[in-house]
């Protein structure tokens, strides 16, 4: 450890901590459109017809297995191009928000898949239309049972935030990297860096686990 | 495009491909041997295996990665750029791994393991030759996402100027100005890497499942050759 300079170590928390903010606002922003999108894609997936079915397993497939990286320069070098323009902090929020829009949509898949047969048969016994079957009996019904994998997924989007560096948004490790170029000491600003994001996502899996346990209860009841 | 920006897509793929198979392979060793030391009866190897899979799942890959760069060698150890990706890879994707192998261990049934100890097995006998060869072959599925999850992950070397398939599509884009087919086509092959591993891993699981005498419903790839055989 040749001169490890605790001053820059402790400085750098003021500055880290205003990137936290950014972090947590692009991981907010873009899981809500991610809970929209993905109920959405969960539907589209779900539907009768193989012309709306297939090619949406096709998409969801694909924007799976491509990287969140990859995703985001497109987004943040191509809408500009064809006259979209948001903010880098909007386009981030986009593309995390797609990206995880395609694992939140299994998710609610599988708490779908949980509701009982006998629920779907009563609807329709009662001779509920489509739309009020969804509404009042199979989503009251599968969104409890879908709240902890759920949860989850707000802690492992606020994992991927420091992909952001890579299209200037001023999260935590852009911050720690210009602290870096600054101060011409990276090993310092990075190594906080880590500490309040391993801080942050443990205290996250903290209360994931309280809404799990919560959840738990009321299924068991 | 010209030959030699080819050449940099080509070199890219082949860094790629090295950092998710090498890292594939030692997350695999991590993977185990948390996963092993979560279910130990001794309470230190549990801590120990505890204390690796909540900091590495809640820390993300990328910082792991600036990390081993830029700080190491503050330490005195400069490791080389792929190395450097290969470790932070496969120390991240080895802590979800470990769940995976910890699940199913856990998953074999509690009949199995009396059975064993009613033959008078040691401990080591009875994880290497009743527990692990059923283990492995429910872990497949679960490690096929996992790898998944790696080969995307991969891309962030990029990010500290590793020249892997994302890098070299940066520097194809630079020259040629055209960003939403480089990017476009970079996300293809992506694709399509992923389809492959995934195609590899599906029939790796139907052997294994295979050798345990069980059957794995046929996925959506086989199901499509199936149907084409019928109507020929």
């Amino acid at each position: 450890m040749t001169g490890w300079n605790w001053d820059v170590f402790w400085d750098s928390v003021p500055a880290l901590l205003d990137g936290l903010v950014v972090a947590l606002q692009a991981t907010v922003l873009g899981y809500l459109i991610a809970l929209v999108l993905g109920l959405g894609f969960a539907l589209l997936r779900r539907s009768t017809k193989l012309w709306i079915s297939v090619p949406a397993s096709i998409v969801i497939e694909f924007i799976r297995s491509t990287p969140l990286l990859v995703q985001l320069f497109f987004l943040f070098y191509v809408l500009p191009e064809v006259g979209i323009s948001f903010s880098t902090l909007t386009t981030a929020a986009i593309g995390l928000g797609v990206h995880y829009a395609t694992y939140v949509s299994e998710v609610y898949r599988s708490g779908i898949d949980g509701v009982p047969v006998g629920q779907w048969e009563a609807a329709r016994a009662l001779n509920l239309p489509v739309r009020r079957t969804w509404t009042s009996v199979i989503l009251p019904q599968a969104l409890p049972r879908a709240m902890p994998a759920l949860a989850n997924y707000v802690i492992a989007m606020f994992k991927d935030t420091p992909t952001l560096v890579a299209i200037t948004v001023v999260e935590m490790l852009t911050v720690a990297r210009a602290i870096g170029s600054e101060t011409f000491l990276y090993a310092e600003p990075i190594t906080m860096a880590g500490i309040l994001y391993l801080v942050t996502a443990l205290v996250m899996s903290w209360l994931a686990r309280i809404l799990e346990r919560r959840f738990g209860q009321v299924r068991a009841a | 495009m010209s030959p030699g920006l080819w050449q940099y897509m080509i070199e890219g793929l082949v860094v790629t491909l090295q950092l998710t198979v090498f890292g594939a392979l030692l997350g695999l060793v991590f993977a185990f041997a948390a996963g092993l030391a979560r279910v130990s009866r001794k309470k230190f190897l549990r801590a120990l295996g505890f204390l690796y899979t909540e900091t590495f799942r809640g820390m993300s890959a990328l910082i792991v990665l600036f990390w081993l760069i830029f700080v190491m060698p503050r330490f005195g150890y400069q490791l080389a750029p792929l190395f450097a990706g290969v470790l932070a890879l496969a120390l991240n994707i080895g802590a979800y791994g470990a769940e995976v192998v910890r699940g199913a261990i856990r998953a074999i049934p509690q009949s199995q393991l009396e059975a064993a100890t009613a033959l008078n097995f040691t401990p080591w006998q009875r994880t290497r030759k009743v527990v692990l060869p059923q283990a492995i072959v429910a872990m497949i599925p679960a490690f096929s996402n996992n790898l998944i999850e790696l080969l995307k992950a991969s891309a962030l070397v990029s990010i500290v100027y590793l020249s892997d398939l994302t890098f070299g599509a940066q520097l194809v884009r630079a020259s040629t100005q055209n960003t939403a087919g480089v990017f476009g086509g970079l996300l293809v092959a992506y694709g399509v890497i992923a389809l492959i591993f995934t195609v590899l891993m599906r029939f790796l699981e139907r052997r294994a499942a295979a050798s345990l005498g069980r059957t794995v419903p046929p996925g959506m790839i086989a199901r499509i050759f199936r149907r084409t055989e019928a109507s020929a």
